[in-house]
């Protein structure tokens, strides 16, 4: 097993996250065949027809170790295919994607949590969704607890609580353990602002330890303000790679 | 900072040329904590804000039992301790029966993760068998109780249950396996089985004695239906209080082998296009 991580190793070039001519397809039927009875009779016919769209189309991107990496577009562009790819969602169609460290995926926050359960059950189950065991958590129980300030409903139904509360136990769990690499899209709607500064706090922590961020937005000042480097994705394939003022203005621009 | 599940620095090579069955063997065992997790989710939140709680396990097959005692004891009345023959068919027929349903539901409707977040595709249908196995275990002291009521003697056999259940989890677990990676493609799938499911459930000796069946018959009806000869491996050793025909149980053990075999394939080779449908 060690033999075979070395050999992966190899072609990274310091690279944690690296993706090589990737491309991904969706096939969109032409028509909807909601029901077996209809799309028996269309393949009988002979017209079950699949459109083909490509979402990304060859893209080559490497990832430093450390960096704040920006990928920038238009709604529809191949931004959150592209965490998604890298975050092991979707298999990419044709290309190689390789990832180096763990992976804390910050997409929908909350999106798994159940509104019978307790908050306290929630913490756990949310937890294990992303791979960390009952002991994990119940070592860091409290910090989660605390930092999504949710003390005194901690046994209460999530049905009780606020739409600000959940957003903000799903941070909490979401980032309770330091990532090796940190995936946001379209960050941090969520909570007010002091609890947005809060997690921009706690991601800048990640950034001072070292974690790589990948974050997506269409917003041009937030990707300008904290990335070292940034892609222009445009209908799939990347336009331009750069500095962010560089990459920012001819985003605009075109 | 990294925890136990996840080794060090995990490497994800999507490139990697591996089986599919077996990564996604290896990944369900990494994420076993999940499916513990969603089994403990499903078993609470059932019976969430309902009074008796985790008792209604137990209650519904007795209230079927009783059902079926009632309506039909008169019919089949040749039949010793008739409520326990019922209920050993009930409850292994109704594990196969809820966990091959909440296999495909849970696929359909929780699927939606799938395509946010990473986790083995195989999970949802796992934890369906867990929380079927968590209901068949509460299931097996009112069984017990209407043993010793009926008359019923408990012999040393009842020892070799675990083993006629493992068999009927494997099956369980192909046949979830295969309806949701169909299900996934067409929702019909799931109205359709239900009715199916009730047509194999009266095609299968449950409710009634085999021997009603005519000798001729029997042959196509029973020898061709697995769940025949799981419902027959499973109640020889509680209600004959003995143990199952050898061949009969080589038959069962080894179809039950062959279909998990073949359900876990087929959704591994799918499994990378779940993300992209549901």
């Amino acid at each position: 097993m060690s033999n075979n991580a070395e050999d992966r190793w190899d072609g990274m070039d310091g690279a944690v996250i690296r993706l090589d001519s990737v491309s991904v397809r969706y096939r969109v039927p032409e028509e909807r065949f909601g029901t077996f009875k209809e799309y028996i009779i269309r393949r009988i016919q002979g017209k079950v027809k699949d459109r083909d769209f490509w979402a990304l189309h060859d893209v080559d991107l490497a990832v430093n170790e450390g960096e704040v990496f920006g990928v920038i577009g238009r709604n529809g562009a191949g931004k959150s295919t592209m965490l998604k790819v890298v975050s092991r969602v979707l298999r990419p169609t044709k290309g190689r994607v390789r990832v180096v460290g763990r992976v804390a995926p910050l997409l929908e926050l909350g999106a798994a949590f159940h509104h019978e359960l307790t908050g306290r059950e929630n913490i756990f189950l949310n937890a294990a969704l992303l791979g960390h065991t009952q002991r994990d958590v119940e070592q860091r129980f409290q910090d989660i607890v605390n930092f999504a300030d949710i003390s005194g409903f901690i046994d209460a139904p999530l049905r009780t609580y606020s739409t600000g509360m959940v957003a903000r136990l799903g941070f909490s769990v979401a980032t309770a353990w330091e990532p090796d690499i940190l995936v946001l899209d379209e960050v941090l709607a969520v909570g007010d602002e002091a609890f947005q500064a809060k997690c921009y706090e706690r991601i800048n922590s990640f950034r001072e330890d070292g974690a790589t961020v990948l974050l997506v937005s269409h917003n041009a000042r937030v990707v300008q303000n904290i990335c070292q480097r940034v892609a222009w994705v445009d209908q799939g394939a990347i336009r331009a790679i750069g500095a962010p003022e560089e990459i920012v203005q001819m985003y605009r621009e075109g | 900072m990294t925890s136990d599940v996840i080794e060090a620095v995990p490497l994800y090579d999507s490139g990697l040329k591996r089986s599919k069955a077996i990564e996604e063997a290896v990944e369900a065992y990494r994420y076993r904590h999940l499916i513990f997790q969603l089994v403990r989710r499903d078993v609470l939140t059932r019976y969430k804000r309902s009074i008796l709680g985790v008792a209604w396990t137990m209650l519904n097959p007795l209230g079927m039992m009783l059902v079926l005692t009632i309506a039909f004891s008169q019919l089949f009345g040749g039949t010793r301790a008739y409520p326990a023959y019922v209920l050993t068919g009930l409850v292994a027929w109704n594990f196969f029966a809820q966990t091959t349903t909440a296999s495909m539901n849970q696929m359909v409707w929780g699927g939606g993760l799938l395509g946010k977040i990473y986790i083995p595709r195989t999970v949802f249908v796992l934890s369906s068998i867990g929380t079927g196995l968590v209901n068949l275990i509460l299931s097996i002291l009112p069984l017990i109780i209407v043993l010793l009521i009926t008359g019923t003697p408990i012999r040393l056999t009842i020892l070799f249950l675990p083993i006629s259940i493992l068999s009927l989890m494997a099956f369980s677990l192909g046949v979830g396996l295969l309806l949701s990676t169909w299900a996934i493609y067409f929702y019909d799938v799931t109205e359709m089985y239900q009715i199916l499911l009730t047509a194999w459930m009266y095609l299968t000796p449950i409710i009634y004695p085999e021997e009603i069946v005519p000798e001729a018959v029997r042959t196509w009806l029973f020898t061709l239906n697995p769940m025949y000869h799981l419902v027959s491996i499973f109640r020889a050793p509680v209600y004959d209080g003995a143990f199952p025909d050898l061949r009969q149980l080589v038959g069962a053990v080894g179809l039950s082998v062959l279909v998990l075999a073949v359900g876990w394939i087929l959704f591994a080779r799918k499994s990378d296009e779940f993300a992209y449908r549901v």
